[in-house]
């Protein structure tokens, strides 16, 4: 790494008993956009706000555009922009004196007039904002974050509890910043979100970092495992798949049994001929390659989203 | 300065916007100065200058109750962290909460004056000036005080609990709404610790007798101090995240910010001052209009 613009050093953080995050290190080139990638209660959003100087760091080393969000929290949030997991704002204030307020915070930036425009929220500038759909306070939140044009840009889930309309456009918005070169840290426990928007990704569970690279990379690792999805006329035990040669993992799922496989010549021999013997017959078999989500399963031996 | 100066100016047409806040800082106050001046004083303009002290003063007291309700709603749901994570500080927060309500106060002022002055034909406020710095001293520090009670609660209900605590006896045994000569002896004495009295004493003695300040000026570095303590303390305990409790020697912070009415209580229980001066403005009023002073018994 030449030169990086973000850096964590072994971040811990705790609330009372609870460690929610465990050492994690990475850092983020200018430029690039980060993921961190993990199920709900991993420790991302203890992480990203450690960053935005919301919450102080138990141990580790945390420098953002080379400052310290304890020792210097007013001159990083000068050039950090934020869409926090939960945006609120006062009921009763407008859309475009929100944006108006919070550029009157720092002595650089965007023209609320042009990020309405740019945010599709110009028929809504003088709507109050307990007047807004989830959609409009969601992209609202997003101006919100770039009235400073800042450096780096966190967005904590910038998509959760979105419809998948919704949720395509704020897509639209994060890939249009990342051609303009915005250097963007966001969490998600989305894989689609992590492999169409992701530079890089950091896999996080229960508090550590437990794979990072490029989605391709991460699929790279993965790439002695395939998965294999097939469908059968009878019904068959998911313990019995597991145990086939080649074979890592076996589940159902909506019909079908998708199997995780080690080696995947041997793993479908494997199978065909327990099929054979079990009088059971093979309707379609469809070999995907990894996806984040494999990944995933691979390292914890979990779904994302269970 | 300039985060200081938006924040006011946004934080002023938000309560504008809000009924509650029309309701206790407009509808209210102007309710309270009609029962005085048209009910108890008959109109009598000498019995209506009387009443101005402990009117202007439930305005200026009212401050605390709307205060402390926003910032707690605000960290509640989360809007304060939207400001943390913008270069804003807790100093920011606090003086633009004091500032926003010290300005919308004092409209309300000025109007109770104007129909003192046009509708109940009273002719002098006494010492302007007196009456202006107690105005002042008394919306800032009473604004404090609702930062303190923002800061040592941690839900809407437990702020609504305290602010019905403090107001109660704040109204009721500091002379805002019974004079103070009136009340049992008990009362008496228990009002020379309530920050209220030193506020409806002194603006009484202003307006009524044309007192200075530097006649009251015990009264007037009463509330400065406490102003000042209570603004302090409430920095100190400034949250901004909704799950963020109450320190543990939080209520112990708060309770400090009574110490100046500690001290001079002491002082004052002793030498009766405060509660002469009282005495002397309600024996002016009951002789030249005996039966309007009277009050109704409850």
């Amino acid at each position: 790494m030449a030169n990086p613009i973000l850096q964590v050093e072994n971040l811990v953080k705790r609330y009372g008993d609870l460690e929610a995050v465990r050492g994690v290190s990475f850092s983020v080139e200018e430029g690039e956009v980060f993921g961190l990638l993990g199920p709900n209660g991993a420790g991302k959003t203890s992480t990203i706000e450690v960053l935005e100087g919301l919450r102080v760091a138990d141990g580790g080393r945390v420098s953002v555009c080379g400052f310290d969000p304890v020792r210097n929290p007013t001159e990083l949030k000068r050039e950090i922009g934020a869409a926090l997991q939960f945006t609120s704002l006062p009921d009763k204030l407008k859309v475009t004196e929100a944006l108006r307020l919070f550029s009157s915070f720092y002595n650089r930036g965007r023209q609320p007039e042009e990020l309405l425009k740019r945010f599709g929220l110009e028929e809504k500038r003088n709507a109050f904002y307990s007047q807004l759909s989830g959609g409009q306070k969601q992209r609202l939140a997003l101006a919100m974050a770039l009235v400073n044009d800042p450096k780096v840009l966190f967005l904590d889930e910038p998509t959760a509890g979105l419809d998948p309309q919704v949720r395509r456009e704020i897509y639209d918005i994060v890939e249009e910043l990342k051609h303009e070169k915005k250097t963007i840290v966001l969490t998600t426990h989305y894989i689609e979100e992590a492999e169409r928007l992701c530079d890089r990704v950091a896999i996080v569970d229960h508090g550590k970092v437990i794979a990072q690279g490029t989605p391709r990379e991460l699929k790279q690792t993965s790439a002695n495992i395939s998965r294999v999805e097939v469908r059968l006329a009878k019904p068959a035990s998911n313990g019995a798949l597991k145990t086939l040669d080649g074979v890592v993992d076996a589940r159902e799922l909506g019909g079908a049994y998708v199997l995780h496989c080690q080696r995947t010549a041997p793993a479908i021999v494997a199978l065909v001929k327990h099929l054979e013997a079990e009088g059971n017959e093979l309707v379609s078999l469809e070999i995907a390659t990894p996806s984040l989500e494999d990944v995933f399963i691979e390292l914890t031996g979990r779904r994302l989203r269970d | 300065m300039t985060n200081l100066a938006t924040l006011t100016r946004v934080r002023m047409q938000l309560a504008l916007r809000n009924k509650m806040f029309f309701f206790f800082s407009v509808v209210m106050p102007l309710g309270f100065f009609f029962l005085y001046a048209g009910v108890f004083a008959k109109s009598d303009p000498h019995a209506v200058s009387f009443f101005l002290g402990p009117v202007l003063a439930l305005n200026v007291m009212g401050s605390f109750w709307g205060l402390s309700a926003t910032l707690v709603m605000y960290r509640e749901q989360g809007i304060l962290r939207r400001f943390h994570v913008a270069p804003v500080s807790s100093a920011d927060m606090l003086a633009s909460s004091v500032l926003a309500n010290f300005v919308l106060t004092l409209p309300t002022v000025l109007v109770i004056l104007s129909l003192a002055r046009f509708a109940f034909h009273v002719q002098n406020f006494g010492n302007l000036l007196a009456l202006i710095l107690f105005v002042c001293v008394g919306t800032v520090a009473f604004g404090s005080l609702g930062l303190v009670v923002a800061s040592i609660t941690n839900t809407m209900q437990e702020t609504q609990v305290i602010n019905q605590i403090l107001w109660l006896p704040l109204i009721f045994l500091s002379g805002a709404t019974m004079p103070l000569a009136y009340l049992p002896k008990v009362v008496q004495g228990f009002s020379n610790y309530l920050p209220a009295t030193y506020l409806v004493t002194g603006l009484q003695q202003a307006t009524f007798f044309s007192k200075h300040v530097t006649d009251l000026w015990v009264y007037f570095l009463a509330l400065v101090a406490w102003a000042v303590l209570s603004f302090f303390v409430a920095a100190q305990l400034f949250r901004w995240e909704p799950e963020t409790k109450v320190p543990k020697n939080g209520k112990l912070w708060a309770a400090a910010t009574v110490i100046p009415f500690l001290v001079l209580g002491i002082w004052l229980h002793g030498n009766g001052k405060m509660l002469a001066e009282a005495q002397a403005a309600y024996t002016a009023i009951s002789k030249s209009s005996a039966p309007s002073a009277e009050q109704p018994k409850n």
